[in-house]
């Protein structure tokens, strides 16, 4: 039974996020033939609507007022539950980002409903919607689905794949106006750390060092590769509890759980809760100076050899291959 | 001040994970309090020492999950509470869990209540916001960070490696983020103190709680395990040689670069 979708556009650095499209894919396939609603919040993104029809929605909604300009629970929450009361949708779908995490439990409550999180994969088979998701940060995946009301989901970052960019796709953009006021949290100041800004849930290639890297200056190779393939940098427990990096950085059952499309584990020696948090990665390059290291039982490549040779030694052949190419 | 952290039992992160008519084998495991949930007892405990008052751990499941709140007690918690839904109750989801806590946390005046940001089993990260949420306070997640002054608080907040620097004010519900602080290890007087400290055992009647008012919306299907992943390829010869085949298996077989 074809479904009414809303579908929320989350803005970063004044562009939509690549897992904005993924939801919009994700919301396509829920729809079942019915519509896909963008909505848009913020204080100037009403430009970024035709970006939403371009990947596939039908339709966007924008609420825009000052008091969006930064992300809160307050703010946002009530923007989305205006527009929910506009649009009525049948199923929500947000990204599983740390925005998503933060609004969609509020969302849910809300509207009395449930919410399944961290959704990545999507099993439609008649008029029920089924859910696959990680458990024990992927060491078990549970299939579940929503029993009655709202149809509310969280996606997983890298893991449904967009629907194809169509710049000849149109549809309608409408303003809603919302007062948005009694906002509990004022946000003082963002602090960039993230060092290459490139977002880990969200990146293509993770190259994470272990407690072979040694130091803080160990990471610079790793930094220098991440940003040569676009990729971000990611770090094993060892790593931050030996103060080489920012605990923000820490893969694993405690710290990030990611699926990037390549894994580079340096220096790692892939401790169970570790494995747990990075082995669904679509391919895993494996470098370490030990030949019996846990972390070669899952990768798909390995090296057995000192990380710091072999990163520059990377650097240079993805260098060549970049000007071959 | 009025301090409650809310705990969850959880798997130990060595354990492997075993399915067996369909259910997670839990026979043999080790249990643990949530890694995160550990952020959030050592920070109330913190609090309490500078602020005063008392901190409360609470916890939803059987009558396994006292060890876990003893360890919080041993921590320094001063009184511990488990809602005991094992007669009454099959399974919860995230809304449920979130209607008993915050049945039994609305007229306790909880001036700050603390969370892991994430349990690392079910992995949601709904409950401390629903609560949140039902009990009509705001909430900030994933702090690494908090400074309280009167009714001022200061906090950090992770997001997604950068950081978000807030003010807001108590009531206030947080989520701990892994950076928030050190957690101790229960000391030995600790643990002989704990078990004399108050733990309470509640059942849903207890709290005006009829069962019919727990309203699950998420049925779980199925449980499986991902594909085994086996070892792939060891490259050998020179290092560089290495490297030139790891760089062009990337390229033309895997296609990811």
């Amino acid at each position: 039974m074809a479904k009414k979708v809303l579908v929320l556009g989350e803005v970063r650095d004044g562009a939509l996020r690549n897992v904005s499209f993924e939801a919009i894919a994700a919301a396509k396939k829920i729809a079942d033939g019915g519509e896909v609603v963008g909505a848009l919040i913020g204080d100037q993104v009403a430009q970024l609507a035709g970006n939403l029809i371009e990947y596939g929605a039908d339709r966007v909604v924008v609420v825009q007022h000052p008091h969006l300009k930064s992300y809160t629970s307050d703010g946002y929450s009530q923007a989305v539950l205006a527009i929910n009361d506009q649009v009525k949708p049948d199923a929500i779908v947000l990204g599983h980002t740390s925005l998503g995490k933060d609004l969609s439990p509020k969302i849910a409550s809300r509207l009395q409903s449930g919410l399944i999180s961290d959704v990545t994969e999507i099993e439609c088979t008649g008029d029920d919607a089924l859910f696959i998701r990680p458990i024990y940060s992927g060491k078990a995946f549970e299939k579940v689905k929503i029993k009655d009301g709202v149809v509310f989901v969280t996606i997983r970052p890298n893991n449904i794949a967009p629907i194809e960019q169509d710049s000849n796709r149109a549809g309608e953009v409408v303003e809603l106006s919302v007062d948005i006021q009694n906002l509990r949290t004022i946000i003082k100041e963002v602090v960039r750390k993230a060092s290459t800004g490139v977002d880990l849930s969200e990146a293509k290639v993770i190259v994470a060092g272990g407690r072979g890297v040694k130091s803080e200056d160990g990471f610079e190779p790793l930094k220098e590769l991440a940003n040569l393939l676009g990729g971000a940098v990611g770090a094993s427990r060892g790593a931050c509890d030996a103060e080489y990096c920012d605990y923000s950085l820490q893969i694993g059952q405690t710290g990030k759980v990611v699926t990037p499309d390549l894994y580079i584990a340096a220096g790692i020696s892939g401790a169970i809760q570790h494995l747990a948090g990075m082995s669904n990665s679509k391919v895993i390059v494996a470098i370490n100076k030990d030949p019996e290291a846990n972390i070669f039982k899952v990768a798909d490549y390995g090296i057995v050899g000192d990380l710091f040779e072999v990163i520059p030694l990377l650097i240079e052949e993805f260098k060549a291959l970049k000007i071959n190419s | 001040m009025n301090i409650f952290v809310l705990v969850k039992r959880t798997f130990d992160t060595e354990e492997k994970i075993v399915i067996q008519n369909g259910k997670i084998q839990e026979d043999g495991a080790e249990f643990i309090i949530n890694p995160y949930d550990e952020y959030a007892i050592e920070e109330a405990i913190q609090v309490r020492d500078a602020k005063g008052g008392k901190v409360v751990v609470v916890t939803i499941g059987g009558e396994d999950a006292e060890k876990q709140l003893r360890t919080a007690l041993a921590m320094g918690a001063d009184e511990a509470v488990l809602i005991n839904t094992e007669d009454d109750l099959d399974e919860l989801d995230q809304g449920a869990a979130a209607y008993i806590l915050a049945e039994y946390l609305k007229d306790k005046d909880a001036d700050l209540i603390l969370a892991g940001n994430v349990a690392i089993d079910g992995g949601t990260g709904q409950v401390g916001p629903r609560v949140a949420d039902l009990l009509g306070i705001n909430y900030v997640t994933t702090i690494t960070k908090l400074e309280i002054d009167g009714t001022n608080v200061k906090i950090v907040r992770d997001i997604e490696g950068d950081s978000e620097i807030i003010e807001t004010s108590l009531p206030l519900l947080v989520t701990a983020q892994q950076g928030l602080n050190e957690p101790r290890y229960p000391s030995l007087p600790g643990i002989m103190k704990a078990k004399k400290k108050p733990l309470a055992e509640l059942e849903l009647d207890d709290l005006d709680i009829d069962e019919d008012d727990v309203e699950l919306k998420i049925e779980t299907v199925e449980i499986f395990l991902p594909p085994q992943k086996s070892a792939g390829r060891i490259l050998e010869g020179e290092l560089s040689a290495q490297v030139k085949e790891l760089v062009n298996l990337l390229h033309s077989e895997a296609k990811v670069v």
